[in-house]
């Protein structure tokens, strides 16, 4: 039984990272993300990993994706200004289907913003930030154990999928110290990307079109294969043709669809009776928790949709959700994000009511309660 | 000959380049310097940017990569961290690797990591058809530069040196041999190398600066480069409109990969009784 010990959401991602097999880390220190950087420096060379400060968030995720492609388990983790700078290359990664996964620890924002205030501001950045359609999937942790936990899983979804998966936290999660018992190593499932048995005859991106996932060759292991940006038909080699562009494309978005209900994650509470829905995630969701304990308590019919999952959505669970009660609560640091997903999964079966808080504060429980009661009339 | 076709993806060819462009004449140069030191196809990872040059690798058999523009260094970068045994090559032009590109390059070079980069400098963006790159000389003229390029052009190679390159070479399409031993001693260097090979461009730039077709243009690198060495004992009006070719720098350093090596080494002595990531871990935390 491993002990219980006190630690940051930024180290439970850290170590989730390298329990899951992190062996390189490419990054540009950036408030509030910092200590994974200098927990990654520190660890990885005494486990046979690699750790590179690039001169840019670009650099970083270019130098994760190369690594990924020689069969290292690769990772970067930032904030909202390195995020931006991060977008192009995702869609990189996405295309190419290059597995690696990035920690957005949330601050204010637009631009510089506010450094070392949380904010939720990067739900539609992490979904849509890089230009077409593309794939990725994106989690967001409630709580310091889920830091640990979440950031395997992100590793096990890029392995078995080929993706960019992000990992979406937040100042207060990152900062924030908890008891946490961490599993045992040997317990947790740890997932590696299926390689191709030999290189002859190898098709890099030949897979099933319902969302199949190609095995994936190391380079440097005599395969000689070829990756590139560009649209490619199963040789990996680039193609203008319209349906193979079709295809191609279509196979990354049933791809995610398809894992979808194997990676599907969320949390309730009090959801079987409730008349008011919350639905909140991240630091969010810890003060909504209290807000909907504290309703309980004053014999108001309050329950928490908690997403751990935000990118594909757990539409099901909602929807179904959705149907039973009388209003939907969506408190978040942000003007309104997740709510636009939520008003298009809930389908209008139940009123939405956006809470929104972006002066760098988190929500106090009361202002929640408040919502709550002020709708429960 | 078959000794260096080996090295081509034969069904990728024919390429996409325009009729007497120098890029292909480059990459052949690249091609023997990699059959005359008998690489392992295998072990070599060709990296790319954007842009025409950039397409080169796809005819390359090793493991290619082609990236998004500028930042082939920065792959190409996790790619030697993560197996410094690979022989690791970009192929890059003038705009992605000095202008989007150019911060790569620049720590790419102060790192001293070992990667051979091959700037194909055609002294424009071909691929999207002649804007003025900052390797355009002043003066001359871009479709973005409709009345002569006002900007200060790089020197690739001095720049290549001051930030840390431990090989700079320079040569010409038309100095193929010369291009070719270059990139062979550059492919030696344990560390940062850079050849800078000069290409014509006769679609874009040769056509805009009315500098004839690709003939004229070889004949314009013929008449004005000058070799280091005869350089240095020629006077200073005599080389006055020309440009210097051959070796500009060989100063071996240290290498990166080969000192991160080292480092964690060393760090893995002193932890010896060490079982794994999370139990050392937790050390860190208060
Ligand atoms: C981020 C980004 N900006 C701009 C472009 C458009 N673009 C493609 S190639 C290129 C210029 C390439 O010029 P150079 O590197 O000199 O190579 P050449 O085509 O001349 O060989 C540009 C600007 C792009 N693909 N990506």
């Amino acid at each position: 039984m491993t002990q219980a010990k006190l630690m940051q959401g930024n180290e439970a991602c850290t170590l989730g990272a390298l329990a899951a097999g992190l062996d390189f880390y490419a990054g540009y220190p950036i408030t509030p993300s910092t200590e994974i950087a200098e927990l990654c420096a520190e660890e990885l060379p005494k486990v046979g990993g690699k750790f590179i400060q690039m001169e840019d968030e670009i650099g970083s995720i270019a130098a994760i994706i190369g690594a990924s492609l020689t069969g290292r388990k690769a990772m970067t983790a930032t904030s909202g200004p390195g995020f931006s700078l991060m977008q192009e290359n995702i869609g990189y990664a996405g295309i190419a289907e290059v597995p690696v996964v990035i920690i957005d620890v949330q601050r204010v924002g637009p631009s510089t913003g506010q450094p070392t205030s949380p904010a939720q501001g990067d739900v539609m950045q992490a979904r849509w930030g890089t230009h077409g359609d593309h794939p990725v999937v994106v989690l967001a942790p409630g709580n310091v154990k889920e830091c640990f936990e979440l950031t395997v899983k992100a590793f096990n979804i890029a392995e078995e999928y080929r993706l960019p998966v992000v990992v979406l936290t937040d100042e207060v999660i990152g900062h924030m110290r908890e008891k946490v018992v961490l599993p045992e190593l040997s317990e947790l499932k740890v997932s590696n990307r299926v390689q191709p048995q030999a290189p002859g005859g190898y098709k890099p991106y030949e897979a099933d079109l319902d969302g199949g996932v190609p095995p994936m060759a190391r380079f440097g292991q005599g395969y000689r294969y070829h990756v590139t940006g560009l649209f490619h038909d199963e040789t990996g080699f680039p193609s203008n043709k319209g349906d193979v562009t079709d295809r191609f494309l279509r196979r990354l978005q049933r791809k995610v669809e398809k894992a979808e209900p194997a990676i599907r994650d969320y949390f309730t509470e009090s959801t079987d009776d409730c008349d008011t829905l919350v639905v909140a995630f991240g630091s969010s969701a810890m003060s909504s928790l209290s807000a909907v304990r504290q309703a309980r308590a004053a014999g108001i019919k309050a329950g928490l949709f908690r997403p751990k999952t935000i990118w594909p959505f757990p539409e099901e669970a909602l929807r179904e959700l959705a149907m039973r009660v009388k209003r939907i609560i969506v408190p978040e640091m942000n003007l309104g994000q997740l709510a636009l997903e939520i008003e298009r999964v809930s389908g209008c079966k139940a009123p939405v009511t956006r809470v929104s808080k972006v002066n760098g504060e988190l929500f106090k429980p009361e202002e929640i309660l408040a919502a709550i009661r002020g709708d429960a009339k | 000959m078959s000794d260096t076709m080996k090295y081509f993806r034969e069904n990728r060819l024919p390429h996409i380049w325009c009729p007497g462009c120098g890029h292909g004449t480059v990459t052949g140069a690249l091609v023997r310097a990699i059959a005359k030191l008998k690489l392992d196809k295998n072990k070599v990872v060709v990296v790319s940017g954007i842009g025409c040059s950039s397409r080169a690798p796809g005819y390359l058999d090793f493991d290619t990569l082609h990236t998004t523009h500028g930042r082939a260094l920065a792959f190409a970068t996790g790619i030697k961290l993560s197996r410094p045994d690979l022989k690791v090559i970009v192929m890059t032009g003038d705009g992605d690797a000095t202008a989007i590109g150019g911060n790569h390059f620049i720590h790419a070079a102060r790192r001293n990591i070992d990667i051979t980069t091959i700037v194909m400098n055609n002294n424009i963006y071909g691929m999207t058809s002649g804007q003025y790159s900052p390797m355009t000389p002043k003066g001359m003229l871009g479709t973005t530069a409709p009345y002569g390029n006002v900007e200060r052009s790089f020197d690739l190679g001095k720049l290549a040196i001051a930030a840390g390159a431990t090989y700079v070479g320079r040569a010409t399409s038309y100095h193929v041999t010369v291009l070719q031993d270059l990139i062979e001693k550059a492919l030696l260097n344990k560390g940062f190398s850079v050849v800078e090979a000069l290409t014509q461009c006769p679609t874009y730039m040769g056509r805009k600066n009315k500098l004839g077709g690709p003939v004229e243009m070889l004949e314009w690198f013929k008449a004005r480069a000058v070799n280091i060495k005869a350089a240095a004992v020629m006077t200073p009006d005599k080389l006055e409109g020309k440009f210097l070719i051959g070796e500009l720098y060989n100063q071996p350093e240290p290498e990166y990969t080969a000192e991160y090596s080292a480092m964690a080494d060393q760090v893995r002595r002193r932890f010896d009784a060490f079982q794994g990531g999370v139990r050392g871990c937790e050390q860190n935390s208060d």
